[in-house]
């Protein structure tokens, strides 16, 4: 469904990816694993057109997205869900999902208000309530629904577990995996296995800004050697 | 009672009318992030498109129908200048959104005197608010019905906008993008479009503001400018981007001035300014903004480091400098004044640029300084009974003095809100040589300050102009050069690093600020040396641009482009003003062409080339 063939990206003129390649396929949930700044946010962005990768392609079934704007990107299909969750602060929990609303497309789960309030029941009582005054788990649980809200048949899901207490970590777990069960592709981004392996098929290592490994999450857990050498603190 | 209750509704009908046009600027600045300094030109047509509307109109239906269709025509010509001008360059530096925006200004300026004349247009009354109605009693005061009308015009318009904002997608995805909009991209909404309707919307707003203007005050080719300062004032004050801050703020200046006006007649220009001041020292970002915290683009984006300066250009330089020295020999009168012209203009460019270039920070209000080292030297001679010839050598200081008042408010901001606070102080300083003309004799400025012993237009005269402003453009250079200039650099470069080690940038921001205000004061004195006399124009916002304008022209990399952007600038206009009367027009078009085609000033002729000859010159630059 995704392909990245090596990409480059930069920051002015930090080198940040080099070659980073990765293949997700539909129906899958592949975790893009690494530690802090190992360029993990980057990848994510250089696929939804926020960081324009200086080479290397970006094909998403079937098409170039490279050098596409981000909102040409996401209406392709790719949904993008920020690290630091980015809601509108002065905007309503309703009005965030009216921001991320897109018409259907086909073959792909359709979302409405309700049926999201059906996956994150907390957002469901706080509707009027403004971004600034949601709890750190709440934004994260409005980040997803708003992108959810452009009928994506695949998202970038970054850190969703970070900084979220144990039973939002839970929720969100089972949430992803409804989303899978829906029919969502999903590459997520972790720092450890701990949530990864809760939810993900598949993982790819990053360090540096080199792709250091890829293989199933059952293998991962087994290779000792390669959880020290690049996920360990 | 009648009498204040009047002198609050006149105040509060001063505030809609000047809500109407600053709405518009803080949406689009909201959204897009681009200082429209053209919002004032669009202002302005609204009124003209106005009168000729409505002269053709009849009935109340006809003249409301004629003020709401000029808005909407207005709003059409605020798009197409979107699409043609600022579509290419909204991920360019503020700089040269300013230069582009300015461009408009001088086009819209010709274009509207070509159509509607030099004189000033007067409206027809509104139907209904004209003879025995055109005034009510109000507690024994009489106050103009039409005053009431705008309260109600504008009030619908808010309502009009709130129901926009908060009841419509398009207003959604507005008020999203005003917080976030590279996230609001992200999400699949085309920017593009989006920036698109609201410069629509913006300048429908300037537009009726302009028409509603009409059977108030008629249309004048002034009014571009006249409305430039008051919007820019409540905007900042309300905080860039709040159509409810510029709401309250517009209310709160009016409403004082309305009030300041039977205490301080003389004063009601500075009375503004105060508030200003008073609001950002307490709330920098104003009154609902908030701080910005990504910078998206920097100044000037000059990521090489200073250059030495080539064994070639050194070469080039004594050339220039030997001939300027042995002109005399050859040119006389007038050629040798437009090279005095061209020196004075070369050192407040330059003396911009460093401050612009080398520190990073786009100051909008630089004529602050030259016209006050102009008004200080004059002041002195008048006043003071010092000789012109030492003036000169005071007026820097007290330039220098003005810029530490000014640069303590300014240098706490950055990026755009740097840019308009200081061009809100230079318009302090200007309204105050304006209005306070027991001192400064305001419009009529003050003359026959000419030096007592070097006679203008004398050989000895140009010498002392060129040594002082070759002088100075020289100091500025060496000061870049120093362990000081270094550190300025850093800061432009990396304020958060610099900080790291050690170094207080604001400090150091603060200390140019203050020697660049100085250099560009001595620019001033020499400009009051040679003509003899000064008035307000030096101050204005026009002058500021005129320097940015330079600037821009020659390329902010280095400093060889302030002088080279001076001489193209003046010998530019010198030859317009010749050849054509619309010579603002045409310089407006050519500005605007030079920022679209050339993004680095005529210093990037050569690069344009390269770029055309060479395939790849990102990746290259990448490697
Ligand atoms: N806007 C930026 N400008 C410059 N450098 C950046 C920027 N964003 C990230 N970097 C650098 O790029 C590298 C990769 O960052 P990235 O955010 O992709 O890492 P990450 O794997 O997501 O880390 P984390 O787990 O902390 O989120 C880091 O070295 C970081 O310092
Ligand atoms: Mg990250």
């Amino acid at each position: 469904m995704l392909k990245v063939k090596k990409i480059n990206s930069y920051y002015g003129g930090a080198h940040i990816l080099h070659d980073v390649s990765l293949n997700v396929e539909q129906g899958e949930v592949v975790a893009l694993l690494g530690r802090n700044g190992a360029g993990k946010s980057t990848t994510m962005k250089s696929i939804c057109g926020l960081v324009q990768p200086k080479s290397g392609v970006v094909e998403f079934m079937g098409q170039g997205m490279q050098g596409k704007p981000p909102y040409h990107i996401c209406r392709a299909g790719i949904g993008y869900v920020p690290e630091e969750r980015r809601v509108f602060s002065e905007l309503t929990i309703l009005e965030n999902l009216e921001v991320g609303k897109r018409s259907a497309r086909q073959d792909v789960p359709q979302w409405s208000h309700e049926k999201l309030f059906e996956l994150f029941p907390n957002l469901a009582e706080r509707r009027q309530n403004l971004g600034s005054q949601l709890s750190g788990g709440e934004q994260q649980m409005l980040s997803i629904a708003r992108t959810l809200m452009g009928n994506p048949s695949f998202i970038l899901l970054d850190e969703p577990s970070e900084g979220l207490a144990p039973v939002i970590v839970e929720q969100m777990a089972l949430a992803i995996m409804e989303l899978k069960k829906q029919g969502v592709t999903i590459l997520l981004s972790e720092q450890n296995l701990h949530f990864a392996k809760l939810v993900a098929d598949r993982a790819v290592i990053l360090e540096s800004g080199f792709v250091r490994y890829g293989g199933t999450i059952v293998e991962l857990e087994a290779d000792e050697e390669v959880r020290t050498a690049y996920l360990m603190v | 009672m009648g009498f204040y209750l009047v002198q609050l509704l006149t105040g509060l009908s001063n505030a809609c009318a000047l809500f109407l046009v600053a709405s518009g600027l803080t949406l689009i600045f909201g959204v897009t992030r681009i200082v429209n300094f053209s919002h004032g030109s669009f202002y302005m047509l609204g009124a003209y498109i106005a009168y000729t509307l409505v002269e053709q109109s009849s009935g109340a239906f006809g003249f409301w129908g004629s003020l709401l269709l000029a808005g909407i025509a207005v709003g059409i010509i605020g798009l197409i200048v979107e699409l043609i001008v600022l579509k290419p360059i909204y991920k360019s530096p503020e700089l040269y959104q300013l230069v582009a925006t300015f461009g408009v200004i001088l086009v819209i300026q010709d274009l509207a005197q070509w159509i509607w004349g030099a004189e000033d247009l007067f409206g027809r009354r509104a139907p209904g608010f004209k003879g025995e109605n055109a005034t009510v009693d109000i507690a024994g005061t009489l106050m103009p019905t039409y005053d009431l009308a705008i309260i109600a015009i504008a009030l619908s318009v808010l309502g009009i906008l709130w129901f926009i904002f908060n009841r419509t997608r398009f207003g959604i995805l507005v008020r999203a993008a005003t917080l976030d909009r590279e996230m609001v991209s992200a999400l699949g909404v085309n920017q593009s479009l989006l920036f698109s309707g609201v410069f629509f919307l913006g300048s429908m707003l300037a537009g009726i503001g302009g028409a509603v203007q009409l059977p108030k005050g008629g249309a004048s080719l002034l009014m571009d400018f006249e409305i430039l300062s008051p919007i820019f004032v409540v905007v900042v004050i309300g905080g860039m981007g709040s159509i409810w801050g510029v709401f309250v703020a517009s209310i709160l200046v009016s409403v004082l001035q309305a009030f300041g006006v039977l205490f301080f007649p003389q004063s009601t220009l500075v009375l503004m300014f105060l508030v200003m001041a008073v609001v950002l020292i307490f709330r920098p970002w104003g009154l609902y903004g908030k701080e910005e915290s990504s910078t998206e683009h920097a100044a000037g984006e000059i990521k090489e480091p200073l250059r030495e300066v080539g064994s070639k250009m050194k070469m080039v330089f004594l050339t220039i400098i030997a001939l300027l020295i042995i002109s005399p020999i050859f040119l006389e009168g007038y050629n040798l004044n437009t090279i005095i012209d061209v020196l004075v203009f070369c050192l407040f460019a330059a003396s911009l640029h460093y401050i612009l270039g080398t520190g990073g920070l786009v100051s909008f209000g630089h004529a602050a300084f030259y016209g006050g080292g102009a008004y200080a030297a004059a002041l002195l001679v008048t006043y003071a009974n010092t000789p012109m010839e030492l003036a000169i050598f005071f007026a820097p200081f007290l330039a220098g003095f003005v810029a530490l008042i000014i640069g303590w408010f300014c240098v706490r901001l950055t990026g755009v809100y740097f840019a308009m606070l200081t061009l809100a102080f230079a318009q302090v300083l200007w309204s105050i040589v304006f209005q306070w003309s027991a001192v400064t004799k305001g419009d009529d400025g003050l003359t026959d300050v000419y030096p007592q012993i070097i006679t203008s237009g004398s050989i000895l005269h140009y010498y002392v102009v060129l040594i002082l402003a070759v002088g100075g453009i020289i100091l500025l250079r060496a000061m870049a050069h120093t362990p000081f200039g270094y550190s300025l650099r850093g800061g432009r470069d990396s304020s958060l690093r610099s900080e790291a080690i050690g170094m207080d940038v604001k400090l150091i921001q603060m200390s140019s600020f203050v020697f660049a205000g100085a250099m560009a004061g001595l620019a001033g004195s020499l400009f009051v040396f040679t003509k003899g006399s000064v008035f307000p124009d030096e101050m204005t916002i026009a002058r500021s641009f005129d320097a940015l304008l330079m600037v821009f022209l020659g390329g902010v990399q280095s400093l060889t482009g302030p002088i080279s952007g001076a001489a193209a600038f003046t010998l530019l206009h010198e030859w317009l003003v010749q050849i054509t009367e619309y010579w603002r027009g045409c310089l407006g078009i050519l500005i605007i062409c030079i920022v679209i085609l050339l993004p680095n000033g005529l210093a990037g002729i050569g690069e344009l080339f390269r770029n055309i000859f060479t395939k790849t010159p990102k990746e290259e630059a990448a490697k």
